[in-house]
């Protein structure tokens, strides 16, 4: 492992971009872990989400782009709910995957494929809202 | 008391028991909801973008529909409701939306957020009462031992939808309790059931709510209940429920029940 | 001297750069040019810190030699150098009435940003100045009586040392508590950081030396009910609350304790770990060692059946009829130590805390390892009184929190006293796993550091940093969700037992008490020290002080320093035997006076009464009723010239003459 460079020139109008998105402020954050204590898909994160907003710190955004995490996340907004510096991670999260998927041709989930995931019980609103999430 | 009613599209297919039992017990309660002529999908999911306009224009459009009319709106399914009264409290607090969505509507008159969206729970609890609904209840569903599951939608976040305690509310309990039944708090009741991951990643949403349920038949819980499609089909999903004997219900089925009409 | 006229005026106007302060955005030189060019200024001066002695003498200096008989001042507002320029005009010569401030600091420099606009409004200041000190007259301070007693409100560490500090400099101290006996949190705790002495070994002496002090009075069930007056002065109003037991009589025998049927109040002094009767003493060293009647409680009081108390007391000291009664005092100074509570739970229902009694507050626990307490000193579970085997303390909750759920503040003590749990298990049960949920730690004091350290590396307490999401009731589990934000991984722990740290705040009453006061208190309501720096233990009203955890969280021994502090400064007031009044007081021209006694209605201070004169009117004697003002309780507030119509009464020091000699120079 190497020596990083904290908050890289190369990395700052895609951070800019994430804070922009979401309108929160990241300097909020005092790492305290609430979120990740309480996050109920914690179990299937690569990255905790306090982890996700202390590489966005430190401007480290490859890592928070390469992860597992953002997708796993279900915006149930209990870390935004119970974090005591007011900071909206469910928006920062949702912000994050915004610049990745709004890029031209990279959809998470293709409309394609979307049949072949349903069954015959499966409400609109499932569908709907993961199209939502994971396609522009 | 008429109200202007929301549906969502789940509720006109997949969840249609949620909607006919809901307007049969509102009958029953001496409640007119009427469906809004026209509505659009909301969107299943609030915009979390804080540039996101056209996402929030569907909800706008029946919120303004429904205070023209003087009436409050109501809705049933937790994710809609959880969408329209997000946007409404936009209209009121964020300028740059309210701006553009109103220039974009071309409303007669300008929205700034001042009409009202309410979940049909709220409507038992503070329009009826749950004091009323008791009396109106033929079939009490005593000795039956129910526990509710919030989900997340109805609850979070807690300054905003401002339906109850969210660690700890008791809204659905009394409910429980209203309609004759015996409520039972377990501790896994307004934890996520997983919502739209299960469209992709069914293994995590099994792991999510086969916890609920384990905590759900921990407390000798024997039905559940539930007022959003998605946690229903979620819930139903997980490994433990079919070897056990515990049922998913929604609340309005329960309602129609205690109130004769199913 | 004279009064009044430009011309024969010899006034020196001084001009303050305050360093870059204001000299940053006022050009200071330009002003002290254009002062020597107004009526009635003879000399001016600019200079880096008039404040300095430098300045001073430059100021004293100047009214010898170019025999100034006004001083204006250009500095920063008069709240911190007023009396400083006033003493150094007395010591040259002049009165200290006859000095001006034209603020030019806060007023000026401190809220504009362009030189050129602030400059001007800095020499519109000073033109108002000295017009206005054109005017000034001289004036002598009269004298106020001190009465030389103290109250000290609040039987807590904090208020006991305050009134024994002030007891044994010889004055007279009432000592006034709330609740039956004094104590206070301090009573409640076990053992205290870092020494770990037992807290009611080291408080029971200071309760006694309170209680036998030839100079100290306590009044226990007790209130303040109304205060008025002003420093030196202030007339308080207390309420004791009938005890319905006779305090002379009684010998503190207990056994009415014993015997009382009813026992279904929880009581307070054990955190509601166990019950206590109607009529009850809060705990075996009460001070006094008299028992109340919770009269709430009782069932004689709510029925007329029982009377048990009565009946078994052999001194005959239970007293049915007693009725709650009210006594009037003078006082010269007031010290408010009435302490801090901490936070209800009600919001942060994800720890379990209204659905599982094994999970409890940290004063719970307190009472729980405390050897006089519910369980005699056995660390048990509440529920089962089992003995835990994994033990987690959670830490802030409700502190250092921006959201409205709980306090922005940090509670400054619970690290250590967590700490100070944490090894108070390990060391009485070495086979319980304790683990510590923390973000922080945060230990300023002397030796503290090394007393969390120890708990870490000498007893093996698990610190983990990251907070608790949620704890799960599971059977008679509890299931703590945490994270180790080091690691990077979320943790689970079944424990038989939750302790949260929950936050300090200030008492529910305190923004009341402080209205009856006229203190102020901040946004979380603890009480506004004078200066956060400079002046911690004084309020803004002259003769009230503050002492301990009402004014800001703090620990026992930072309590016990401010509480000496304050006694400090009380003990300053009372030593005096007159007190210098402020001269700048209304006086009545009774020539022009209509006697119609709206003045005396406006007075918040009640300083103006009526008086009859006997006049001569075409060769009869006759009546006429002026009003007429009393200079010690006047407080200077100007409200009764506002309302005299006929400007009959007139503020020495801030005439309306003045004030609109002000306004005509603004506006030129």
């Amino acid at each position: 492992m190497s020596r990083v460079k904290i908050n890289p020139d190369s990395k700052k109008k895609e951070l800019d971009q994430i804070l922009e998105i979401s309108g929160e402020n990241i300097r909020d954050c005092m790492q305290c872990g609430k979120c990740s204590a309480g996050c109920p898909a914690s179990n299937s994160m690569d990255i905790l989400p306090h982890q996700v907003i202390r590489l966005l710190q430190l401007g480290q955004l490859d890592k928070v782009a390469s992860s597992q995490t953002i997708w796993n996340c279900a915006s149930c907004f209990t870390c935004a709910s119970r974090c005591p510096r007011n900071v909206d991670l469910a928006k920062l999260m949702e912000a994050i995957r915004l610049t990745l998927i709004r890029v031209k041709g990279n959809s998470r989930l293709k409309a394609d494929d979307v049949p072949g995931k349903l069954d015959n019980k499966i409400p609109q609103q499932a569908i709907v809202s993961g199209f939502r999430k994971y396609n522009k | 008391m008429k109200y202007s009613y929301y549906p969502g599209c789940t509720l006109k297919t997949k969840a249609q028991e949620l909607e006919k039992f809901a307007l049969d017990s509102a009958k029953a309660l001496g409640v007119e909801l009427e469906e809004q002529k026209e509505w659009q999908c909301c969107g299943a999911v609030y915009p979390l973008a804080k540039d996101e306009i056209a996402t929030k224009l569907s909800s706008v459009r029946s919120l303004v529909a429904a205070h023209e009319k003087g009436e409050k709106l109501v809705t049933l399914c937790a994710a809609c409701h959880h969408v329209i009264k997000r946007v409404n409290e936009d209209m009121k607090i964020d300028d740059n939306v309210r701006k553009k969505v109103n220039n974009y509507l071309k409303l007669t008159e300008e929205y700034k957020g001042e009409g009202e969206v309410i979940h049909y729970l709220e409507l038992l609890r503070d329009e009826i009462g749950f004091d009323k609904l008791t009396e109106l209840v033929k079939k009490p569903l005593t000795d039956r031992k129910i526990g509710a599951y919030y989900g997340c939608l109805l609850l979070r976040p807690s300054g905003t939808m401002n339906f109850d305690d969210a660690e700890n509310p008791s809204i659905i309990e009394d409910f429980i309790k209203a309609i004759g039944a015996t409520p039972i708090k377990y501790p896994y009741r307004t934890e996520c059931c997983g919502g739209y991951l299960s469209l992709d990643k069914k293994e995590f949403v099994k792991e999510m709510t086969t916890s609920i349920v384990k905590s759900a038949l921990k407390h000798e819980v024997g039905e559940i209940v539930t007022a959003c499609p998605l946690c229903k089909y979620n819930l139903e999903n997980s490994e433990i429920v079919d070897g056990n004997k515990i049922s998913i219900s929604y609340f309005t089925e329960l309602l129609a029940e205690a109130l004769g009409v199913k | 001297m004279f009064e009044g006229g430009i011309e024969l005026a010899r006034i020196g106007v001084f001009v303050c750069w305050c360093g870059t302060n204001i000299a940053g955005t006022v050009n200071v030189e330009e002003v002290a040019k254009t002062a020597l060019e107004m009526p009635g200024v003879v000399y001016a001066k600019d200079y880096q810190y008039m404040c300095s002695e430098i300045g001073q003498n430059l100021v004293k200096n100047a009214i010898k030699e170019q025999k100034l008989d006004r001083v204006v001042i250009a500095s920063c507002s008069p709240r911190m150098h007023e009396a400083t320029f006033r003493k150094a005009a007395t010591v040259a010569g002049l009165n200290p009435y006859l000095v001006e401030i034209a603020n030019i600091r806060e007023h000026c420099s401190w809220i504009h940003k362009n030189k050129e606009e602030g400059t001007e409004k800095a020499i519109a200041l000073v033109r108002a100045a000295v017009a206005k000190a054109t005017l000034n007259t001289e004036l002598t301070s009269g004298e106020i009586d001190v009465e030389h007693r103290a109250l000290v409100i609040g039987g807590g560490i904090a208020g006991l040392q305050t009134a024994l500090d002030i007891a044994d400099a010889g004055y007279k101290v009432d000592v006034i508590e709330k609740t039956p006996s004094i104590g206070g949190k301090m009573a409640q705790i076990d053992k205290t950081f870092p020494t770990l002495d037992c807290s009611a070994c080291i408080l029971t002496p200071k309760m006694v030396d309170a209680s036998a002090h030839p100079n100290i009075n306590l009044y226990t069930y007790s209130e303040v009910e109304k205060v008025s007056g002003y420093v030196g002065n202030f007339e308080v109003t207390i309420k004791q609350k009938a005890r319905s037991v006779n305090m002379e009589k009684c010998t503190g025998c207990g056994v009415c304790t014993e015997k009382c049927p009813s026992r279904k109040t929880k009581s307070e002094f054990d955190e509601g770990l166990r019950t206590r009767g109607a009529i009850y003493k809060p705990f075996q060293q009460a001070v006094p060692n008299v028992p109340v009647i919770d009269r709430n409680a009782c069932i004689k009081f709510n029925t007329g059946k029982c009377g048990l108390c009565e009946k078994v007391c052999t001194a005959g000291a239970i007293e049915f009829s007693q009725e709650d009664t009210k006594i009037t005092q003078k006082y010269g100074a007031i010290v408010v130590a009435t302490g801090y509570d901490i936070i209800n739970l009600d919001n942060f229902g994800e720890y379990s805390y209204a659905d599982s009694p094994d999970v409890i507050t940290s004063l719970e626990f307190e009472r729980l390892t405390n050897a006089a307490g519910p369980t005699a000193g056995k660390f048990v579970r509440p529920s089962d009184h089992k003995k835990p085997k994994k033990v987690v303390f959670i830490q802030c909750v409700g502190s250092r929190d921006k959201s409205c759920r709980g306090k922005s503040y940090c509670s400054k003590f619970c690290c250590m006293y967590t700490a100070k749990h944490a090894m108070l298990i390990r060391d009485k049960y070495p086979d319980i796993e304790v683990s510590v949920f923390y973000i922080d730690v945060r230990t300023p004091g002397k030796n503290f550091d090394e007393f969390q350290r120890r708990a870490v590396e000498e007893y093996g307490v698990n610190y983990i940093r990251g907070m608790v999401g949620k704890v799960f009731p599971d059977g008679d589990k509890l299931q703590v969700h945490g994270v180790d934000t080091l690691s990077g991984d979320t943790i689970k722990i079944d424990a038989d037992m939750v302790v949260l740290a929950a936050a300090t705040q200030a008492k529910d009453d305190a923004e009341e008490l402080g209205r009856k006061l006229s203190i102020s208190t901040d946004t979380n309501n603890f009480f506004t020290e004078a200066h956060p720096k400079l002046r911690p233990v004084e309020t803004h009203s002259a003769g009230i002080y503050l002492s301990g955890a009402c004014q800001g969280p703090k620990d026992i021994p930072e309590t016990v320093a401010q509480a000496s502090a304050a006694a400090a400064k009380a003990i300053i007031l009372l030593s005096k035997s007159k007190l210098v009044n402020n001269p700048c007081v209304s006086g009545v021209n009774e020539a022009i006076c209509s006697g119609c006694l709206e003045c005396t209605k406006m007075c918040p201070y009640e300083a103006i009464s009526a008086k009859t004169l006997e006049i001569k009117d075409h060769g009869k004697v006759i009546p006429k009723v002026v009003a007429e003002v009393n200079e010690a309780l006047c407080q200077g507030c100007g409200g009764c010239t506002v309302t005299c119509r006929p400007g009959a009464i007139d503020l020495k020091g801030f005439s309306n003459r003045q004030i609109l000699a002000e306004v005509d120079a603004i506006c030129h």
